[in-house]
């Protein structure tokens, strides 16, 4: 199990990266900021770096609207 | 002029004028036309009004505090309509420093609405010698006032041949105004249309002269209905004329900073759009599809959050119909280009049928207001009514807000055929919508009725149709009397009061907080909400103060904003302002004095609600259809995510409790929130319970002036 934004505990697997997340959470805004554990995650990295069990995951949404 | 436009037209009055030198992004004074008597005055920009109300929305709120009584009505001949751009308008080294803010009285709410507009009238008003132009009076005949800054130059003229729809207007005035192809490139028109003169919800249209597809086009100061308050005053437009643009014609005090700030904006949005928002070849539509993923855009008034057939009218659409290539920025300089086009359009209906037309948009917020929001998803229908919601002077968010309140009337049975003179408003029809709209360009039938607004709708189907005074109230998208903008904000707290908590009602371009608070959780607390409700609303309030887009702020962002310890103040841009106006005005400041700049304006506004009447914290009121699930079939929609509230926020089991029992119970909770939301964000912003800036604010901001304190004191 891992921790999404301080709310939401959500099923952990093997193998599961930042990107494979944000696809499951259907999170599609063009600007969000990945951190586990508190340490920011580089974009280039969100299909490879993996989500270890029990971590605490944040995906910031900035703002939007027109 | 020319001599076929001296031929057309009626000097009624004139006044010369040497146009003073722009100085630090100031001419130092501001135009007066009064339409009653024909007067028309220089007034000079004070020390205090560059000092505390800095420019453009703080001028125009200024201005029209000094012009108007505390019982002054929209339509009363002292209500003004005041425009100005603001100390930043006009530069061109720096994306979205073009805008204008127009202030006026506004005949759906009674208090003060602010409406920000792109297009070229304020800086070419500027250039033309004035940092704003206050209109007040009404004239007795059909007007156009001329702002010639090249012959210094300004007058009253009746001009019996020009058309009222703008986007005849647009091309009439430039035939018989510009002298030479040139001058079109350097003059500007304000409008409106016979729709605004029929209802309450008129826009403004504000042109700039698109060089490569040949033709004015069109930017709407959409919300509050301006548009109505300027052909009450019997204007059919506003022309202003200035010599060429320069690269320095603000005359800034540090251009060479200014084109440091500038080129580092230029190259985020060359290297980094593309892969964010594609604003350059979608704009605002791009939002359309990420509203429905997040359960955000408005679906049957309001109703739900997405819909199967958003891809028919998402941002793919939307590239695919705009004419690409061209640079659509609607002032001059903006690399972010987003005001976008469909080319050669052709009507199919009402008296324009045939005519190929540019339509300007649509905009995310049209898409969505008179799309989804109205169960509208073809294209077509959303162009068509784009189309004539700008050349009529229609505000698109009010008519698609509005409209979708009607569908949901007709469909509960409150309207049928019979009230509504032949028209099935039933969500999806949009030949009905369409309809419904000529019929408020005409002023006719059921079009006259709606075209009141919400508010007004809701009192007379009470009074004519003994409809249910409580379920109007629950499902009429409107606060204070302006219909909300488009975004489904049930799950946002946050966005309730971001919506609730304004000073002109329910517009969005104070606070757009769903994000951070129903997605991120980043605002957990009352505390955290009230120190967004005030942080945001006094940021983007200084866009308007110096005429400035908000867009380039957030919807480009640098790679390296995720490391910064705040990523949703983008901290980059905002020391971007920070340099823009330090090297514009030559007054170095802080992003602490940005704040306080605009929360002296801010709160100045807010006690200029009160002395109109408004303004207390019974004002802040909202529909229970913005905070919750007003009917069992929005309920039963969502009935999980609900029903895990319950469970899970007040300790409730669900199973064995009616819906209307789980609805009654969680509207409840969700109204006792959101008074706690005002009592948390009244104190922040230095309130009183009631909503009252408190004496010791006003003086903390300077605006503790003798007649802004009288108002205060009644209410303390």
């Amino acid at each position: 199990m891992i921790r999404v934004n301080n709310r939401d505990e959500i099923e952990w697997e093997e193998g599961l990266t930042p990107a494979a997340l944000l696809e499951r959470m259907r999170y599609t805004f063009p600007h969000i900021i990945v951190t586990i554990d508190g340490e920011v995650v580089p974009p280039e990295e969100y299909a490879t770096r993996p989500i270890p069990d029990g971590a605490n995951v944040q995906l910031i949404h900035l703002i939007a609207g027109g | 002029m020319s001599e076929k436009t001296q031929a057309t037209r009626r000097v009624l009055a004139e006044y010369t004028y040497e146009a003073p030198p722009v100085e630090r992004g100031y001419t130092g004074q501001t135009l007066y036309v009064n339409l009653s008597d024909n007067t028309i005055s220089a007034k000079p920009v004070t020390d205090v009004m560059k000092e505390k109300f800095i420019g453009g929305r703080g001028f125009g709120l200024w201005l029209l505090w000094h012009g108007v009584k505390d019982d002054t009505k929209w339509n009363d001949p002292e209500n003004e309509i005041v425009i100005s751009s603001g100390p930043i308008g006009g530069i061109t080294q720096y994306p979205g420093s073009g805008k204008s803010l127009v202030v006026t009285i506004s005949p759906l709410t009674d208090i003060v609405i602010d409406s920000n507009v792109g297009g070229h009238f304020g800086p070419l008003l500027k250039f033309a010698g004035w940092d704003g132009i206050e209109i007040q009076g009404k004239a007795e005949e059909e007007v156009i006032v001329v702002i010639d800054g090249v012959s210094g130059r300004v007058t009253i003229e009746e001009a019996p041949d020009a058309p009222v729809d703008t986007h005849l207007l647009g091309h009439w005035l430039i035939e018989q105004l510009a002298e030479k192809k040139e001058d079109r490139y350097f003059m500007s028109t304000v409008s409106a249309g016979s729709g605004a003169e029929h209802t309450r919800i008129g826009c403004l249209n504000f042109s700039l002269y698109d060089r490569k597809r040949k033709a004015p086009r069109f930017k709407q100061a959409g919300r509050g209905g301006i548009g109505t308050v300027f052909r009450d005053k019997r204007i059919k437009a506003l022309v202003v004329r200035s010599g060429p643009v320069r690269g320095d014609s603000n005359h800034p005090a540090d251009p060479e900073r200014i084109a440091r700030v500038g080129t580092r904006l230029h190259k985020e949005i060359h290297d980094y759009d593309d892969e964010q928002n594609r604003m350059r070849k979608r704009g605002t539509p791009y939002l359309v599809q990420i509203m429905d993923d997040y359960d955000l855009l408005p679906v049957h008034n309001f109703k739900f959050g997405s819909h199967s057939d958003t891809p028919k009218i998402n941002g793919d659409v939307w590239e695919a119909r705009f004419t690409q290539g061209l640079p659509d920025g609607c002032w001059y300089g903006c690399t972010m280009a987003c005001s976008h086009a469909v080319d050669a359009y052709t009507v199919r209906t009402g008296p324009y049928k045939g005519q190929k037309v540019i339509v300007d948009g649509p905009e995310y917020e049209t898409i969505a207001g008179v799309g989804s929001n109205c169960g509208i998803f073809n294209p077509d229908d959303i162009l068509e009514i784009n189309f004539y919601c700008d050349t009529y002077g229609i505000d698109t968010i009010s008519f698609g807000t509005l409209t979708a309140f009607v569908m949901e009337c007709y469909e509960a049975g409150i309207l049928d055929k019979e009230k509504t003179g032949g028209l099935e408003l039933t969500f999806g029809n949009g030949e009905a919508a369409i309809e419904l709209l000529h019929q408020m360009g005409r002023g006719e039938g059921f079009g006259k009725i709606a075209g009141q607004g919400i508010r007004r709708m809701k009192e007379y189907f009470v009074s004519e149709y003994g409809a249910d005074p409580q379920f109007l109230q629950d499902i009429g998208m409107e606060a204070k009397g302006l219909e909300y903008s488009e975004y489904v904000c049930k799950e946002s707290l946050a966005q309730q009061g971001g919506y609730g908590l304004t000073n002109k009602g329910p517009q969005h371009d104070e606070a757009w907080l769903i994000f951070m608070d129903q997605v991120s959780n980043l605002l957990p607390t009352f505390e955290d909400k009230a120190e967004a409700l005030h942080y945001f609303p006094m940021f983007r309030t200084w866009f308007g103060l110096v005429g400035h887009c908000k867009l380039p702020w957030n919807d480009i962002v640098p790679p390296d904003n995720r490391y910064t310890d705040e990523p949703a103040k983008i901290p980059e841009h905002v020391q971007n302002y920070v340099e823009l106006f330090s090297a514009v005005t030559g007054r170095e400041i802080t992003k602490e004095d940005l704040i306080a700049q605009s929360e002296a304006v801010y709160n100045f506004q807010r006690v200029f609600n009160l002395r109109l009447g408004k303004g207390r914290r019974e004002h802040d009121a909202i529909p229970y259809r913005s905070q919750g699930p007003v009917t069992v079939e929005e309920y039963e929609s969502r009935a999980e995510r609900y029903d895990q509230q319950l469970r899970e926020i007040l300790g409730l089991d669900p199973e064995g409790m009616s819906t209307q029992e789980k609805m009654a119970a969680l509207r409840k909770y969700r109204e006792e929130q959101y008074e706690r939301l005002k009592d948390a964000v009244y104190e922040r912003r230095g309130w009183t319970p009631d909503g009252v800036p408190k004496l010791e604010t006003l003086k903390r901001l300077g605006i503790d002036f003798p007649e802004v304190v009288a108002v205060v004191q009644k209410h303390l």
